[in-house]
């Protein structure tokens, strides 16, 4: 039972917010300047490792099941297109510049995740397509779902340099 | 299913589906509390089996994406904090 969990303390939050800032910054993202409510997001995305054992987005509800949930693993697939449209991931735990330096006002966020129904019927891919030997290649090209970094190597990293997300959210891109 | 009951003036069948790990859902609540309207919660993600289940078919029939906060006044949902709508809605 989830409430038999023990809640995450205050230095564990204190120390998730301080690598997810150091990291958001490192990859040129921004943490929301509202400091209590990032706390509680990610008071939120500690409760989520606990019972599911993957940080899923606290505003959002996970399946309980790894492979279901990939997208909404923070920092989510949506995050970047809702960062460029409203300013703000989902949740707002990312914002954007213009929202950082208060330039910008923060509303409620519509959510761009499809329904479960679309989900299963067809599986997210970005993908560029090609026709049969117009590219060669010496090595496969590896997109990341969440960033959109995209390297040359064998097989995806192990965890994504500039999102830090696992390579079990990479798709071969070429 | 188990909804929790919060006491205070009555404004018709207010129902705030919510997740215990939200934020938003946490203001939206804070909000209601304070305008002092009596309503109904429950926090899905707590919920197993039938009766998560049950509370997603009902979500889906007012917000077919089933995001949280989704709160119904009467037969209206308001999906996400949306302060103004939500006081309007309750005046």
């Amino acid at each position: 039972m989830a409430a038999e969990l023990a809640e995450p303390t205050d230095q564990e939050v204190q120390a998730l917010c301080l690598r997810l800032d150091k990291e958001a910054k490192q990859g040129g993202y921004f943490l929301n300047p509202d400091a209590d409510f990032v706390k509680g997001l990610v008071r939120g995305l500690l409760v989520n490792e606990r019972r599911y054992g993957y940080r899923a987005c606290p505003c959002r509800l996970a399946a309980d099941d790894r492979s279901s949930d990939l997208d909404i693993i923070c920092p989510c697939y949506y995050r970047d297109a809702d960062v460029v449209e409203y300013g703000a991931c989902y949740c707002a735990l990312y914002v954007s510049k213009a929202v950082l330096l208060g330039e910008q006002p923060l509303g409620s966020i519509p959510e761009r995740r499809p329904p479960m129904e679309k989900r299963l019927a067809k599986p997210e891919s970005s993908a560029v397509s090609l026709d049969a030997g117009s590219l060669l290649l010496s090595v496969p090209v590896w997109r990341c779902l969440v960033c959109g970094y995209l390297c040359g190597r064998e097989g995806p990293p192990e965890v994504c340099p500039i999102c830090k997300a696992g390579k079990e959210r990479f798709e071969r891109f070429i | 299913m188990n909804f929790e009951h919060v006491a205070g003036k009555t404004k018709g069948t207010v129902t705030l589906y919510a997740l215990s790990t939200c934020i938003w859902c946490k203001k939206t609540k804070e909000l209601l509390s304070s305008l002092g309207i009596a309503f109904d919660y429950v926090y899905v993600d707590l919920l197993k089996g039938d009766d998560r289940s049950n509370a997603i078919e009902k979500i889906k029939k007012y917000n077919p994406s089933t995001s949280f906060p989704t709160l119904v006044i009467g037969e209206k949902a308001i999906v996400g904090f949306r302060e103004k709508e939500i006081k309007e809605a309750l005046a």
